[in-house]
């Protein structure tokens, strides 16, 4: 792992830590914990997007759907069926990334206005299921009285315990994902980004490539469907519509789509701003959230991340 | 209960069909004058349509104008939205790649969708129809005079448009830039003024179809992303670029729509638009009529 990413590792899990220390002492923003369990679940997303997006120059408008696919094969396979959630995630992660593989095989062949317009339709498709089903996802209303996650008998339904779980699984995928960067795989994808034509001719594996990062990242997002589904406890379509790729999308754009921390930076960013400081808004959220992302493409093309480095090329130029 | 025959039943989802799937028509032409001349495909068009509907019940049921006059200038300030939308966000942006112009128009497409619901609300609007509410019965079936006027309102705009680009200057114009931008700024035509042009047509015509459906369909403030879906469904169809594909698509997606909801799950119609929208990706994504010379696709 290169230096600049052992130090910013190293920052993250000391703030990570230091947050309910500081939050559960300061009774107003006692609730941000929670807030932050849902920072933790859409950076699960959003640092696949980003690898999808940044690295291998592909976007998806319909990761809403695969967090949905984890979210509901969770709740109905430990609803239902009684199963283990332990074993129901995997079996989620393992289904959201065989449809993946199907929708991904024909979709990447697909560039540009065709792939999002695809990934989008798709998106829809699978939220028009999670309505129409009724008998397996409970239609429009949904379902509720999932269980929470239990661990060698520790209820894990608790603010705390579910902060540390979620939390610590963004920082081993972050790890996962910041070797397949600086792997072969991560190599090839740079070269994809820049030129696929010239990445074609000295050989890369193209295709392959895109193919397994959009399995990846779909198998990310089910992950976080799962977590987010034991977390809630109730599951309806509304909460995997086709806004939330969009905004899945833009937290990604916000932050810096070239670099996976700017993932993490959006996401933060973003799920506070619509979940706590956005409130006045209530629901002209989505006005805001226009203009945010309009402002950052236009003005700031390569994300917050860009923001001190941008100041500083000023700074000497002036 | 009276038995409604199969042939009338027929009919009556063949016209809901074509009414729907002129809108659809409407919306990939719209797409395709954008794409012709940038290659942009912009995710807003959807929303044009969306502001078409609720500044016309703006106009004819809060400011109480004549029908003409509130068709106009829904259509002008639609058009103003449009242009004004490609001087503050396409324009800016030279040399930006396809993943930041899908981004932009998603973004301009957002602030539309918030800046109607602040104004409108989340409730869907009515206006009355154009001419009466007494229904027409054709073959059994109970035909809106509404979708009359939908369909010649959408002849109309076709034939208006056919005459546009081969027989006016800047029609020509804006046919040259989409065969080669670089070409035709050295024979003199001004790419930028073109680009400009062909985005307030395309508002243009999603207000257009936006002021006609209302009065069937209704309209609220987040409507447009599913229209704009089906109508780049259409549009790939008809093989992107394409004028005449792109209407008859968009008809024949909104009549196997209809039929489909009829016979067989109401629930599961959008879902059979956009299945055949990724069919065809998959399988012919130089669309069903596409199969013409590389000059003729991007013929209008």
């Amino acid at each position: 792992m290169q230096k600049s990413n052992r130090k910013m590792l190293f920052a993250l899990i000391v703030f990570l830590s230091l947050f309910p220390v500081v939050v559960l002492n300061v009774g107003a923003i006692g609730h941000y914990l929670d807030v932050m369990i849902f920072v933790g679940i859409y950076s699960l997303i959003n640092m696949g997007l980003s690898l999808l997006m940044g690295y291998a120059g592909q976007i998806s408008l319909g990761h809403a759907a695969f967090f949905g696919l984890g979210a509901y094969t969770s709740g109905i396979l430990c609803t239902k069926l009684s199963l283990s959630p332990w074993l129901a995630m995997p079996a989620g992660i393992f289904l959201t990334a065989l449809v993946a593989y199907i929708v991904g095989v024909p979709s990447l062949k697909l560039k540009g206005h065709y792939l999002a317009m695809a990934t989008l339709g798709f998106g829809v498709i699978v939220y028009i299921f999670f309505n129409e089903e009724v008998a397996l996802t409970g239609g429009p209303s949904g379902f509720s009285d999932i269980p929470g996650l239990t661990f060698f008998g520790l209820d894990l339904n608790n603010e705390l315990y579910y902060y540390i779980l979620v939390w610590s699984l963004v920082v081993l995928t972050l790890v996962f994902s910041l070797n397949v960067i600086n792997s072969r795989i991560g190599r090839a994808l740079r070269s994809l980004h820049d030129s696929a034509v010239a990445a074609d001719a000295m050989g890369v594996e193209t295709s392959r490539f895109k193919l397994v990062i959009f399995v990846l990242s779909a198998a990310y997002a089910s992950l976080a469907g799962s977590l987010y589904t034991h977390y809630v406890g109730f599951l309806s379509p509304s909460s995997f519509d086709f806004f939330l790729s969009i905004k899945l999308v833009m937290m990604v754009v916000v932050g810096g789509m070239h670099n996976i921390w700017g993932a993490l930076l959006g996401t933060w960013l973003l799920t506070f701003l619509g979940n706590e400081w956005l409130h006045v808004f209530r629901d002209f959220d989505i006005l805001v959230y226009g203009a945010v992302l309009l402002a950052i493409v236009m003005f700031l093309p390569e994300g917050l991340v860009d923001l001190s480095p941008k100041m500083k090329r000023l700074w000497k130029r002036s | 209960m009276e038995r409604i025959s199969l042939l009338g039943q027929l009919t009556q989802y063949f016209f809901t069909g074509i009414t729907v799937g002129s809108i659809y028509a409407l919306v990939a032409v719209g797409f395709n004058i954008i794409y012709n001349v940038t290659e942009i495909i912009n995710f807003a068009q959807g929303e044009f349509v969306m502001l078409g509907g609720l500044i016309m019940v703006f106009f004819t049921a809060t400011a109480k104008l004549p029908l003409p006059i509130a068709f106009f200038l829904t259509v002008l300030a639609v058009t103003g939205v449009g242009a004004l939308m490609e001087r503050f966000t396409i324009n800016p942006l030279k040399n930006a790649t396809v993943l930041t112009m899908i981004i932009v128009t998603i973004a301009v497409s957002i602030l539309l969708k918030g800046i109607a619901m602040f104004v409108w609300g989340k409730d869907p609007y009515i206006i009355p129809p154009f001419s009466g509410s007494k229904p027409i019965f054709i073959l059994g079936a109970a035909i809106q005079t509404q979708t009359l006027w939908v369909l010649f309102i959408t002849a109309v705009v076709v034939v208006l448009l056919s005459f546009f680009f081969k027989k006016t200057r800047y029609g020509k114009a804006m046919l040259a830039c989409a065969d080669d931008p670089e070409a035709a700024r050295l024979v003199g035509i001004r790419v930028n003024i073109m680009i400009l042009i062909s985005f307030a047509l395309s508002a243009a015509i999603g207000a257009v179809a936006g002021a006609i459906i209302t009065p069937i369909s209704l309209m609220e403030y987040d409507r447009g992303a599913l229209l704009a879906l089906k109508g780049f469904g259409a549009s790939v169809m008809g093989g992107l670029g394409s004028f005449y594909g792109a209407v008859v698509a968009g008809i024949l997606l909104g009549v196997i729509e209809s039929l489909c909801a009829g016979f067989v799950s109401s629930g599961y119609k959008d879902a059979v638009a956009l299945l055949l929208l990724l069919l065809v990706l998959y399988v012919r994504p130089s669309g069903l009529f596409g199969n013409v010379e590389a000059s003729k696709i991007k013929e209008f």
